[in-house]
């Protein structure tokens, strides 16, 4: 079990990551995901020892490194996927994956697996981008590493390439069986990938949950913007799960210990909207997403809001709309900011 | 972390020892009570006029074979490339011998068809000779930069309504001023330091005069004026550092499809320059050879060239890999690199006085080949330094750290990863520093144990005597070491600076 006590990395007098806490599962998937320049790369590197550390231990099973007592990277048993790959341009695809292993049957496991048979005897620069990648990931996976990091693995790849590589990389840290931080800066790729999702925001964590709760209860508005759509509609907070706004009543979630006037934290999936010329709100603007329209609404008393319904639903700019709010399960409120 | 790379010790050690001709030079020329006279006036103004013409003619003709070999779609591109860039890697006294030679009267021109022909000579025969030589520094530097233009704004301006060559004069040329400049201060440091052509053309300029003064024992005097000729040469680069380059982003650049005519006129322009920088020197040494078979020649010479030469690549290499890798590693490390690349500044001349006079102090030094093997290093480290800096550097940093990763101890991290991968560049390294030792004139001539006979003192010495007809052997021995050095030049290794390939900007 991987675990990170207080970690934090300075570079010359800035704190880049501050106070980091972290513990992994046996098999578990953590994806951390935050704005560039967060520190999420740094994190990596520091779990990998390749930046030296300024406060904190980080500890393995065998091994524990502290800023006193530095384990270099080559004693701690950590598999690395590097965003540019970096793999040994003069040694061969199987030679890659074996670098420094005596006995080759796991490598030719991975080779099967990855579906990497027809370039086992290539050089890495014949290859294309996602052959890279699976090449790079069977290397390490071949040299059992105790924990897996991932430094943003699908950044360098085609849109269409990502979808399917991502599953397949889930699968193979799966089917190995480690523990992986998979570093990513695309939000929907962390929700969908990870069992655990960390959002960090200038060196700090601001929330390490799974991606239903961070999604749909985030520990501040940062995390709930950064996450996906969000609006907030001002809203009393009238029970403990009971909230009163403009739109009617809802069931709701305090954060923090929110009460007395509050946001409520409103996905496009959670309202309906209807052309009703009597209605409470004005059409701003409108975006067909192909299976869906997004809709821009200002309700009367200026609240944008954005809602999510089926294509077939057709209103123009300028018409006047019924929102009501569909949602059964509850949602986050934020102490309203003054 | 203010850790010193374990590569700095040495680096500084080498740095310093290369520092060690230019004040040698300092001491021996405050010996002259002789600061600057009339006929050095005369010296200052000839090496000026040399430069600045050669500089011109270069650019003149440099420019428009840029224009042509980077974005005129013909047949053979890249022959016709290799063929526009020899005359760079041949020594430009081949070319000023045989020039002499052939033209004027009584010349081989003369002799054989009867045609009158007039002189190669002075400061007019200098200027065609360098001019002939050096004009692939401006055209491969300027086509390089020309290559890295985006097309993008070629067409805009002919979609506002620009004819094709106002777009070249007004679009293209202005964003490649910075590799003009670079190819033309590259042409001024060679002809500063040239010794070979204004030797054989009988100009005055600094390198002739100073090998006239250590003949004459004037040692004090030879250093007052290799110190002169160096604030020349330190001025010509203060310039070239000042020149900004501009960082565009690079695109898919211009192709044009000449017609007809077009392409007869371009061949017209480029074959009188290749007849006389290439085909007349293999002819006049064709006809020697013919007339005089190998007569005076001894293997000797040739092997004592490659010897020597070959001490130099080894050591050169060697001493090269510390400085190169303390280059990669931090700002300190960086300036140690700069004062290498002074002995490459430094003209051969200006390096032999130098050590002529270390050697008169040491005297276990004086008159060995270690000498000379130590004025090849000085002179030519800059090479190999370049050369396996440029390998190292294009390591991916991320090859090392994913080795370690694996498990990978640092030493084998260096064995299996690091090594084996910036080899080609030592060996590419060291085989240029092979290539321009074997042709290096000035410093062998002065610094040679006494009967230690090269190719190029050979050469010399059967110029100096009149003998021309025995210069073939040797002559076309060097021409083929040049031919290996353009071949080596071409093959990728030093594609950074000089880029002959097709599809760097796929």
């Amino acid at each position: 079990m991987l675990k990170v006590n207080n970690l934090s990395v300075s570079y010359g007098s800035t704190r880049v990551v501050k106070n980091l806490n972290l513990a992994l599962a046996d098999d578990e998937v953590l994806m951390l995901v935050g704005p560039t320049g967060c520190g999420k790369t740094t994190i990596l590197q520091a779990l990998a020892g390749l930046v030296p550390i300024s406060e904190g231990e980080i500890q393995l099973g065998s091994w524990q490194s502290s800023p006193s007592k530095i384990v270099p990277p080559e004693k701690r048993n950590v598999g690395m996927v590097f965003q540019d790959f970096a793999l040994f341009p003069h040694l061969t695809v199987e030679q890659n994956i074996c670098f420094r292993l005596t006995d080759n049957s796991l490598a030719d496991h991975w080779i099967k697996l990855l579906g990497l048979e027809a370039f086992r005897h290539a050089k890495p620069g014949r290859l294309s981008g996602g052959q890279k990648q699976r090449v790079a990931l069977a290397r390490t996976l071949a040299h059992e590493p105790s924990f897996v990091l991932l430094d943003e693995p699908l950044s360098n790849l085609d849109a269409a390439l990502k979808d399917s590589l991502r599953w397949e990389i889930r699968n193979a840290l799966k089917a190995a069986g480690v523990p992986a931080i998979w570093v990513t800066h695309d939000q929907e790729e962390a929700l969908s990938v990870g069992d655990r999702v960390g959002i960090l925001k200038g060196g700090v964590l601001e929330q390490l949950d799974t991606p239903e709760t961070c999604f749909s209860e985030p520990a501040n508005r940062f995390v709930a913007r950064f996450l996906g759509e969000a609006s907030f509609l001002p809203a009393h907070m009238e029970q403990v799960n009971q909230v009163s706004t403009v739109l009617g009543p809802a069931p709701a979630v305090a954060v923090n210990g929110a009460s007395g006037d509050v946001d409520l934290l409103l996905r496009p999936d959670d309202l309906s909207l209807i052309l009703a010329p009597d209605g409470n709100g004005v059409v701003q603007w409108v975006r067909y997403e192909g299976g869906s329209r997004l809709y821009a609404v200002n309700l009367d008393d200026g609240t944008e809001l954005k809602v999510r319904v089926s294509h077939e639903n057709h209103v123009a700019i300028g018409d006047r709309v019924r929102m009501g709010i569909t949602t059964t399960h509850p949602l986050a409120v934020f102490q309203r900011e003054h | 972390m203010t850790r010193w790379p374990k590569s700095y010790p040495l680096a500084l050690l080498i740095a310093l020892l290369a520092l060690v001709p230019v004040g040698v030079l300092i001491g021996l020329a405050s010996d002259t009570a002789e600061l600057f006279d009339a006929h050095n006036l005369k010296v200052l103004t000839n090496t000026l006029l040399l430069m600045v013409f050669t500089v011109f003619g270069s650019v003149l003709i440099g420019v428009p074979l840029a224009l042509i070999t980077a974005y005129v779609q013909m047949p053979w591109r890249k022959l016709w490339l290799v063929i526009l860039a020899a005359p760079l890697a041949m020594p430009s006294y081949i070319g000023a011998f045989t020039l002499y030679a052939a033209f004027g009267p009584g010349g081989e021109i003369a002799n054989l068809m009867g045609v009158p022909t007039p002189s190669v000579n002075g400061l007019a025969g200098a200027t065609l000779v360098m001019t002939l030589y050096s004009y692939p520094f401006v055209m491969l530097t300027t086509r390089a930069s020309l290559l890295s233009l985006d097309t993008s704004l070629v067409n805009a301006a002919r979609t506002l309504g620009m004819s094709m060559s106002a777009c070249l004069w007004r679009v293209v040329l202005p964003r490649a001023v910075t590799g003009i400049a670079a190819g033309s201060s590259l042409v001024a440091l060679y002809t500063l330091s040239d010794f070979g052509t204004p030797a054989i053309m009988r100009l005055d300029t600094f390198t002739r005069v100073i090998f006239v003064e250590y003949n004459a024992f004037g040692l004090s005097q030879a250093a007052m004026l290799s110190l002169q000729l160096l604030v020349i040469v330190g001025l010509v680069l203060f310039l070239e550092s000042r020149v900004k380059s501009n960082h565009e982003k690079p695109g898919r650049h211009l192709s044009l499809w000449p017609g007809f005519w077009q392409k007869l006129s371009m061949l017209l322009v480029v074959m009188p320059i290749t007849l006389l920088a290439i085909v007349l020197p293999l002819l006049v040494f064709g006809v020697w050879l013919l007339r005089e078979g190998t007569g005076g020649f001894e293997f000797s010479y040739a092997w004592n060239s490659t010897y020597a030469s070959m001490l130099a690549a080894l050591f050169a290499v060697i001493l090269a890999v510390p400085v190169a890798h303390a280059a990669i590693a931090g700002r300190a490390g960086r300036w140690m690199e700069r004062v290498t690349y002074l002995g490459f500044g430094v003209p051969g001349i200006v390096m032999g006085t130098a050590l002529v006079y270390i050697g008169l102090q040491l005297p276990f030094l004086y008159q060995t080949l270690a000498l000379l093997v130590i004025a090849y290093i000085l002179r030519f480290l800059p090479l190999a330094v370049g050369s396996v800096r440029s390998t190292a550097e294009g390591l991916d940093p991320s090859l090392v750290k994913a080795a370690r990763l694996l498990g990978a101890s640092p030493r084998e991290a260096f064995q299996r990863i690091t090594l084996p991968l910036s080899l080609r560049g030592m060996v590419a390294g060291a085989a240029l520093v092979f290539l321009e030792a074997m042709r290096e004139l000035p410093a062998t001539l002065m610094l040679g144990p006494t009967g230690f006979e090269t190719l190029a003192t050979y050469l010399w010495r059967v110029y100096e005597a009149g003998y021309f007809g025995r210069a073939a052997i040797p002559g076309l021995l060097l021409v083929l070491m040049s031919a290996l050095g353009l071949a080596l030049m071409l093959s990728g290794e030093r594609r950074a600076e000089f880029d002959v390939t097709e599809d760097r900007h796929r």
